[in-house]
């Protein structure tokens, strides 16, 4: 990074060079703050599987209100904007940045797709009787979903700040880890979706 | 990236110094008021942990007074049965989540860098943001008193008592979201902690040659990080069912209360080990050096703290015997809770065989230590009786579970804690505590505390009911109530003499010479540093070469395996004179902003929308400002030595073109 001489008689705070683990501050922070929220999403699926159905006579089943062809489309949109963002990734390690921006700007737009698919289907579902707080099982499933649909938001905030910074020239590739690390995120908040999928949609 | 000729000029081209979004200056000041409230110091964070958790110690030991002061004789009158339901409940959530955690991290936050021999933690701003969010959730919490009256369902707040139903007034959405907010410092702590540790040990720190309270931080922060969410998703659900009227614990839609139950205590269980393995952890690193012998089989003790890290996750529903989870149910966990006695166990072993044989030196953090030992030993065992289902089928809700859990969280965590106070105040104020009065701060609160809460073990098992405000004459409760209640007066007046002491101390020390790096004869490396701690730390950082390095560079071993001195400790400790030019991370006022913010959306949920607003855009704002912002200051000066002017021109300017590199790597760390 920078030569050695120069810096004699000043040892400098260099956390981020030469860790004990190889792996860099940023990196394992994120890695440990996702197992955290594994927890999270863990708390909230038993939550769901409990309330999977309300009592009788208390609003819309699953079975009555999902869309499962649609939310499989949502779905699929989902898993793809993980294949961008592996693109983004590889386009600032060559130092492409282009490409970085449209993959970005791709990323958070099939992000946002998903995430306008979820409005679309609450509001929908609201239509059909099913409020959040009409039985157990719609507050479960709100609850649950809802909470993803704010990580995947959050998410796009990260992925545009990061082009807001790229086009302001703040993002060269010596920090190609800044945007691995909002990967990293982005495809924690996928590969949850695809547990909730199955628990919430597909698994009777 | 190249390094440029002209020193002055910026490197990498894209980081011009400037005031982040125009609002405030970089704050410089490295002493006063200020340089608190702005510090990223791992130890000036810590010695604040240490002192807001006295602060509320003082609070939640007023509120245990007046539980004791209601229950001095039978009908008592001083407070009504909603006021005492409020002081009960408000005194176990600030003693566990305001005093016992936050003083394990103030050791974890000032001691483990040293014990590893680093400048600073991971995240320096993050540390300070861990903090203040701590603070903001302590403040939010107890402001409940002023604004409507305290949580009122006990610290586990079971559902459906916790509904608005049951509980109409504010107190449990304070307690709710209060408890949020800790979570929130608690959680950026851990992540914090664990990649310092992982990350940040100095040459030849090898995770085996770690001492003992740095692997306990370890394990601790671990069981934190996974366990904290499992709350966070309950109070969640608590939050939308009081404030959005979700029916998650709505019994006529069909919510299940036991849902709560289980997880508040996936939470809970693993809490208590992360609340007690702190105080561990001092104690292993404290009775070796009082019995002048290494820890009795290090890995043993280590292991066994890894293993009471996972075996603390199999065995919530020891707490919920009497809910009616099912024979099976019961039969696990009575078993696992047994189990789990085993690790404890050994680490009781390994103390005494520590001592056996040593020369022991009865100083006042050893005796703190000892009262652990055995004060520990007891609320052990009173556990394991827990284990065996029928017999806790009796005990749950008496005064029976209160003396345990008092006996390992105050007769463990906290004489640890003590223990603690004592033997590193030195290291961290520069002074001794007067060791004559140390002793009768033990002796005082040994007594004290046996007194209030060993008549509870007889209260329990006579069939008082814990959390309730009043008991009737003739069940034989009068006599054990009143020496509890005499007890708890004793324990208190020992605060008062542990405050008395640190006060009486300091003034004495102005004609007393500084205690030097070593005044214990210690054996790990923190101990090889001038005391107080300089602000860098370590300079040079050692190598270290093994377990108890500091003692192995003073003490030698002569064949027939006699301990001799090979060194003098002047010889082998580093001294604050002459030239120290360590660049540490800049100050920063954006965690205290981001923390504030917090709180304010807490109040917004409660009573105004537009509050929200504010204290989102002002956490929100803060955190953009806080990830804009180089860690380093790049128009700082470097010689952060507090004694000394600045450096000379030329090194200044050497360190500025790697100051920025150094910022522009770390720059969007915190945009997560």
């Amino acid at each position: 990074m920078f030569d050695p001489e120069v810096g004699k008689g000043v040892e400098a705070f260099h956390p981020t060079h030469d860790t004990n683990t190889g792996i860099s501050n940023t990196k394992l922070a994120m890695w440990l703050f996702l197992g955290s929220e594994c927890l999270l999403f863990g708390g909230l699926i038993t939550t769901y599987l409990v309330y999977k159905y309300p009592l009788p006579g208390q609003g819309p089943g699953p079975q009555d209100v999902f869309d499962i062809p649609f939310t499989s489309a949502s779905s699929f949109v989902l898993l793809m904007s993980s294949l961008t963002m592996v693109l983004a990734v590889s386009a600032i390690e060559r130092g492409d940045h282009h490409r970085l921006r449209a993959w970005l700007v791709a990323t958070a737009l099939l992000g946002s797709a998903f995430v306008a698919g979820q409005v679309y289907e609450f509001t929908a579902f609201y239509n059909e009787g099913l409020g959040f707080t009409t039985s157990r099982f719609s507050s479960a499933f709100y609850g649950l979903t809802g909470f993803h649909g704010v990580h995947v938001t959050v998410g796009i905030i990260m992925l545009v700040s990061m082009l807001l910074l790229s086009l302001r020239g703040k993002l060269p590739e010596h920090k190609a880890e800044s945007v691995e690390i909002v990967g990293l995120y982005w495809h924690f908040v996928d590969l949850v979706w695809i547990l909730i999928f199955a628990v919430v949609y597909l698994i009777p | 990236m190249t390094v440029t000729d002209a020193p002055l000029e910026l490197t990498s081209g894209d980081e011009p110094p400037r005031r982040t979004l125009g609002v405030f200056a970089r704050p410089t000041a490295s002493t006063g008021w200020r340089s608190w409230f702005t510090s990223v110091d791992h130890k000036k964070i810590g010695v604040m942990y240490g002192a807001t958790a006295l602060f509320f110690f003082i609070i939640g030991g007023v509120e245990a007074l007046l539980i004791r002061a209601q229950l001095w004789a039978p009908r008592g009158t001083l407070l009504n049965a909603d006021q005492y339901n409020q002081v009960f409940t408000m005194h176990g959530t600030t003693m566990i989540f305001l005093v016992v955690m936050p003083i394990g991290a103030a050791f974890a936050n000032y001691l483990m860098p040293l014990q590893i021999g680093a400048r600073d933690v991971a995240f320096p701003r993050i540390n300070a943001f861990s903090f203040w969010a701590f603070l903001a959730g302590g403040i939010f919490l107890n402001s409940s008193w002023f604004l409507g009256g305290g949580a009122d369902g006990g610290w586990f707040m079971y559902a459906p008592n916790s509904t608005v139903t049951f509980s109409p007034s504010n107190g449990i959405d304070f307690w709710n979201i209060g408890l949020l907010i800790t979570g929130i410092a608690s959680l950026t702590g851990a992540v914090n902690l664990i990649v310092t540790v992982l990350n940040m040990r100095a040459p030849g720190m090898t995770l085996m040659k770690m001492p003992v309270f740095t692997w306990m931080t370890l394990v601790s922060q671990f069981l934190l990080l996974f366990a904290i969410p499992v709350l966070t998703s309950a109070q969640f659900l608590l939050l939308f069912d009081r404030n959005f009227d979700a029916a998650f614990f709505d019994v006529a839609k069909g919510g299940q209360p036991l849902l709560w139950e289980h997880l508040f205590w996936i939470f809970g269980h693993p809490e208590v080990y992360l609340m007690i393995l702190p105080a561990f952890g001092l104690v292993s690193d404290i009775l070796p050096v009082f019995s002048r012998k290494p820890i009795f089989g290090y890995t043993f003790i280590v292991f066994s703290g890894v293993a009471i890290g996972f075996m603390g996750w199999g065995v919530w529903a020891h707490h919920m015997f009497v809910s009616g989870i099912g024979p099976v149910s019961v039969l696990v966990f009575s078993l696992a809770t047994m189990f789990i006695a085993v690790p404890t166990g050994v680490k009781i072993l390994n103390w005494t065989a520590t001592m056996v044989g040593g020369k022991i030196k009865l100083t006042a953090p050893m005796l703190f230590c000892i009262g652990l030992i055995t004060m520990f030993t007891i609320g052990g065992l009173s556990g394991v009786t827990h284990s065996v289902a029928p017999a806790d089928t009796q005990q749950t809700d008496t005064y029976y579970i209160v003396a345990h859990f008092h006996y390992v969280l105050f007769g463990g965590a906290f004489f640890g804690f003590m223990a603690g106070f004592y033997f590193y105040w030195p290291k961290v104020f520069g002074y001794l505590l007067n060791e004559k009065l140390g002793k009768a701060n033990f002796w005082l609160m040994f007594v004290g505390f046996n007194l209030t809460f060993g008549p509870m073990h007889v209260l329990g098992l006579q069939g008082m009911s814990r959390r309730i405000y009043t008991y009737d004459a003739g069940y034989g409760f009068e006599f054990w109530n009143r020496l509890a209640t005499i007890g708890a007066f004793l324990l208190a007046s020992s605060i008062a003499l542990f405050i008395f002491n640190i006060f009486y101390s300091k003034s004495k020390a102005k004609n007393l010479p500084n205690p030097g790096p070593d005044p214990w004869d210690a054996r790990t490396i923190e101990w090889m540093i001038p005391s107080p701690t300089p602000v860098y730390n370590f300079d040079p950082v050692p190598t270290v070469e093994r377990l108890d390095d500091f003692w192995y560079r003073k003490y030698g071993e002569t064949e027939d395996g006699r301990l001799v001195r090979i060194a003098s400790t002047e010889e082998v400790t580093q001294s604050a004179e002459g030239e120290h030019n360590v660049h540490l991370p800049s100050p920063s006022y954006w965690p205290l902003v981001a923390a504030i913010g917090l709180p304010i959306i807490g109040w917004g949920l409660i009573f105004t929308w537009w509050l929200c607003l504010i204290g989102g855009l002002l956490t929100a704002g803060a955190l953009y400002a806080w990830a804009l912002e180089p860690p380093d200051d790049p128009e700082a000066g470097h010689d952060h030595h507090p004694h000394e002017g600045s450096a000379p021109e030329g090194e200044v300017a050497v360190s500025d073109a790697e100051t920025d590199e150094a910022g522009a790597d770390r720059e969007v760390e915190t945009v997560g």
